[in-house]
């Protein structure tokens, strides 16, 4: 049999795969955080605790509402990015005098009052989330057994972090957003409403968190801790790209992905550390990371 | 009375208060809240004295702890050798953290130390020598020089007393010395410490290395208190709870993160059987609360009371 | 029951014969320590049923037996962490008067409590965990492990499925003590029924995905695929396997699984696993009837656990009642003397190495059309006798018994 270092080429193809769904989580959330850290100029540590509350957020619609999958994809985002707004109105706004600091302190505090509220309600040990009917079965690639759910979560996820980069990038809207990060106040001069920007991109960026809860729901459990054990990774992965780019975040998660599950089938024990050697390393090559630009 | 003898009727209140605690309280939970004093202040001399919020404190406590704990147990080495290894293991390891965490700022620096802290949790949890999830158990508590037998836990209470107060000595006199001066100086303006001629990266990182050494002596006395390094003390959740008691107690003012020990410590024991799971979410509220409108903390806020009672600005 | 009592009775005076000083119980109040965990992992296989389960024995024992002493049940919630557990059992110990801790589900709280019972001469009732080390490697002479342990549970399943066919193994283990140590017990037993095992992978504990770690499992061609894991991580590992069409071409085998798992997942996630248990609600009018008095109290049907709990309480404080006394080792005396018979357990013993030694049974997980009613998932598909199920004392490594 032919492969890669004794690793038959089925095998390594079926964990690329595998790392690129992983890499679209990553992805979509590094995403959102640079949207936030792009406005607010805040680490948003909530956002585990909110893509957890997404997931979460779909179960009980379907629970509770006999709402289905496909609605809760719509619903569940503009719902978490709704607790978003008001999370930014209610605390997040008193801030910005301050030292970025204390923002990452408060959503710490926030990521601990929602993951202990929903954990008290739940208990830890995970709810079952159906893979929605349509989307049940695999497509046989001839070297792996592709889950159908899968291959929507990656699709999903491209056209959402394609589109995201498109409104930032070509849009008039996405042309304020840059100026109100470049100048808040030349930006406010010009008649913009900067502080409703900001309020905006808060919301949205916490949306996309919560948009990839409904996306994980059926692949992992429904779990209260789902969130803070991904979000390091996310950080890792941040701290990779450097805060620099849109289209940054989303290639490192998308590779980091990829990584991961390469590391899977040459060294599965390193497949947890992998993330953070690899961010050691650019860190020591290149401080500001692969797409940031040095302050 | 001048300001000399206060001070020095406040160390003795507090030298008092120390060696009476175990009369009046489960020795126990006095010598956790001791060690989780000693951890804050270590911390507190980095975030309130040169700026850096590390969120990876963790890993040079557990990581100290784990080193100390098989020493003990597996080397049988003396108790006290074994804590100057915990010690000096967090040191090398804060070095090295610090190299690669200093250089960056901000909140690029607290997802730093994060993300290295989390890589470390995970050795800790599949190297064979820590017992991974099991934790290290049963490490022996031994003896002070073949004299004092410290499973005793009113004898083990005084070592622990007297190690804190070292550990509190020492971050006390790096305050006050120049070094302290000329961290203070970077945090409020890292620019023109540079144009001073200060190297700025060669203090952050001297104390970095400082405040990771303490933390690991903190981790280290807590394993030989507890018998028992286990992974909840390289968790990043200890890493979280050692911040909140920093801002609960008062950042960048010297024991204020000794009483936010005190209090968070407490609270947590008594409210563990009662709430459960909700300790979390209290804790979280407790946070958001400090940040919003409390960061002074209880000892910052004491201290502008008595400012503007007495109208003196020191 | 009458001969039960007999017994006791019979133990009660041959231990007051052999006792030399006068039995007495401190403060007259014996007061047992529920050590859990109320909102981790295994707070469905344990957590509040399995306080309540206590609290059931000891209403029942004081309105059937009404004894002269006090009794009183204290929880917490050991989060499982070792720290955390061991940090209360010193507390319990030193300042509440704790006479004996129970349960301590996770492997970790159990070994920890172990020490510090051992250091203050306390008594321990392991139900909750079930690590083996327990009862050798870590053994003391103040411990009763009582509801199962991996050997139990890993050698049932296995031989039940080497036997159905399932020659090749290969194992998905989770990368602590706890599954490496199961994964070892479930290796020595596939090949000593001409089973091969091809390999095995280890995924980060806790872990999420496991599909990267089924995509290896499912490359080796094994027959059967052994989940070396427990809880939450088993749990994902069964839904994953179903997505990537893993199940049904190969088999799973959980080597530790509870009812509470397959509660969690469905039946049709889990139809026609094999499982080992030491009990199941609906196997006879006497787990029945007890399980429906549970049930209303707690809403669930109650997990090997709850029952185990109950057993080894009840026991427990029989033989303070015929000791008169909540002396350690008197009260383990006569514990030792005293075959255990009642809906959990029949001619349960306890070994000296600490183990209570009983029947377990092979289950088959029912397929959703054979399930009549709600709870309705296993068949009882084998009676493994006790001295099978259990590790046997020749092979001990606990440094009580001599080899």
């Amino acid at each position: 049999m032919s492969g890669l270092f004794g690793v038959p080429w089925p095998a390594l193809m079926g964990q690329l795969m595998l790392g690129l769904v992983n890499g679209s989580f990553y992805a979509i959330l590094s995403l959102g955080l640079a949207v936030i850290f792009g406005m607010l100029n805040i680490i948003n540590f909530a956002h585990g605790a909110l893509y957890m509350m997404g997931a979460f957020l779909a179960w009980m619609g379907l629970r509770y509402w006999g709402i289905g999958y496909g609605w809760a994809l719509l619903l569940v985002p503009v719902l978490v990015g709704i607790v978003g707004i008001v999370i930014e109105r209610a605390f997040l706004q008193w801030l910005y005098r301050l030292d970025h600091l204390y923002g990452l302190l408060l959503t710490f505090g926030l990521a601990l009052i929602i993951e202990g509220l929903f954990r008290h309600q739940y208990g830890v040990s995970g709810l079952p989330y159906e893979i929605p009917a349509p989307l049940t079965g695999a497509f046989n690639l001839g070297f792996m057994f592709l889950p159908r759910y899968r291959a929507w979560v990656i699709a999903v996820s491209l056209s959402v972090c394609l589109g995201t980069w498109i409104v930032i990038e070509k849009t008039r809207l996405g042309a304020y957003l840059r100026a109100a990060t470049e100048n808040p106040r030349l930006t406010a001069a010009f008649g913009i409403n900067v502080p409703l920007l900001v309020t905006l991109a808060y919301g949205f960026g916490v949306g996309l968190a919560g948009l990839a809860g409904v996306l994980a729901a059926p692949v992992f459990q429904v779990n209260p801790l789902m969130g803070s054990n991904l979000i390091i990774v996310v950080f890792a992965v941040v701290v990779i790209g450097g805060m620099g780019s849109i289209l940054g975040s989303i290639v490192t998660g998308i590779g980091l992905g990829v990584i991961e599950g390469l590391s899977k089938v040459f060294y599965p024990e390193a497949s947890a550390t992998v993330v953070f050697v690899v961010m050691a390393l650019v860190l020591m090559l290149r401080p500001a990371g692969l797409f940031g630009r040095e302050q | 009375m001048s300001q000399a003898v206060r001070i020095r009727a406040g160390y003795l209140l507090a030298v008092a208060a120390l060696l009476l605690a175990p009369q009046f309280f489960y020795p126990v939970l006095v010598m956790k809240v001791l060690c989780f004093a000693l951890f804050a202040c270590a911390f507190n001399l980095l975030l309130g004295y040169a700026g850096l919020l590390s969120f990876g404190h963790a890993a040079f406590f557990g990581g100290a702890a784990y080193v100390a704990g098989y020493a003990l147990k597996s080397w049988h080495v003396p108790a006290l050798v074994g804590l100057l290894l915990g010690t000096l293991a967090a040191a090398a390891l804060g070095w090295l953290f610090g190299r690669l965490a200093i250089r960056r700022q901000g909140i690029y620096f607290a997802m730093i130390t994060l993300a290295l802290a989390q890589m470390v949790y995970f050795i800790c949890l599949q190297v064979p020598y820590t017992g991974g999830e099991d934790g290290l158990q049963g490490v022996p508590r031994g003896s002070l020089f073949g004299l004092v037998d410290l499973a005793d836990d009113r004898n083990l209470y005084y070592v622990v007393a007297a190690l804190c107060a070292l550990g509190f000595w020492i971050i006390e006199r790096a305050i006050h010395s120049p070094f302290g001066q000329v961290l203070k100086a970077i945090r409020e303006n890292e620019p023109r410490a540079i144009s001073l001629g200060y190297d700025v990266e060669r203090y952050k990182l001297l104390a970095f290395v400082l405040s990771a050494a303490l933390t690991g002596l903190a981790g280290a006395t807590k394993t030989l208190v507890f018998s028992f390094a286990s992974l909840t003390d390289a968790e990043w959740h200890t890493s979280g709870e050692v911040v909140l008691m920093t801002l609960v107690g008062g950042l960048g003012t010297v024991y204020g993160p000794a009483v936010g020990a005190g209090v968070i410590v407490t609270l947590q024991d008594q409210l563990a059987d009662k709430v459960g799971s909700l300790v979390s979410v209290i804790m979280g509220c407790i946070f958001v609360l400090c940040v919003l409108a409390f960061r002074r903390g209880i000892v910052g806020e004491l201290q502008a009371l008595y400012r503007s009672a007495t109208g003196n600005r020191y | 029951m009458r001969s039960n009592l007999f017994t006791a009775a019979l133990a009660a005076a041959l231990s007051l014969a052999a006792g030399t000083s006068a039995a007495q119980i401190s403060d007259n109040v014996v007061k047992i320590g529920v050590l859990t965990d109320m909102s981790g992992v295994y707070s469905d296989l344990a957590g509040a049923g399995a306080v309540d389960a206590v609290n059931m024995a000891v209403e029942d024992f004081i309105r059937r037996e009404k004894p002269k002493f006090a009794i009183e049940v204290v929880s917490a919630d050991h989060q499982n962490k070792g720290d955390i557990a061991s940090n209360k059992a010193r507390e319990w110990f030193d300042r509440d008067k704790v006479d004996v801790i129970t349960d301590l589900v996770t492997t970790s709280t159990a070994l920890a409590v172990m020490k510090i019972a051992k250091e203050k001469n306390r008594l321990v009732m392991v139900s909750g965990a079930g690590s083996t080390r327990i009862t050798n490697e870590d053994c003391n002479d103040v411990t009763v492990h009582w509801t199962y342990d991996t050997y139990a549970t890993a050698n049932g399943t296995a031989k039940a499925v080497v036997k159905q066919g399932g020659k090749s193994w290969f194992f998905l283990t989770a990368d602590y003590a706890f599954g490496l140590s199961l994964e070892k017990d479930a290796t020595d037993v596939v090949l000593a029924n001409g089973g091969k095992v091809l390999g095995s992978v280890r995924h980060p504990f806790p872990g999420t995905d496991f599909s990267s770690f089924l995509l290896t499992a499912q490359a080796s061609g094994a027959d059967v695929i052994g989940l070396a894991n427990a809880g939450a991580d088993t749990i994902n590992s069964i839904k994953q396997a179903a997505e990537f069409g893993i199940t049904p071409k190969q088999t799973l085998a959980g080597l530790l699984m509870f009812v509470s798992d397959v509660h969690s997942l469905g039946l049709k996630a889990t139809q026609g696993m094999y499982l080992t248990e030491s009990f199941y609600w609906d196997m006879n009018d006497e787990t029945r009837a007890w399980s429906k008095r549970f049930f209303e109290r707690q809403k669930k049907m109650p997990t090997m656990d709850d029952a185990g709990l109950y057993s080894a309480v009840t026991h427990y404080l029989r033989a303070v009642k015929a000791t008169g006394s909540d002396d350690t080792q008197k009260v383990m005396a006569a514990m030792k003397k005293t075959p255990i018979n009642d809906f959990f357990a029949k001619k349960g013993f306890i070994r000296d190495d600490g183990r209570m030694v009983h029947d377990v049974y092979l289950m088959q997980v029912k397929k959703p059309e054979e399930s009549k009613y709600a709870w309705d998932y296993y068949w009882v598909r084998q009676t493994i006798p006790g001295d099978e199920a259990f590790q046997p004392l020749s092979r001990s490594r606990c440094p009580l018994i001599k080899q």
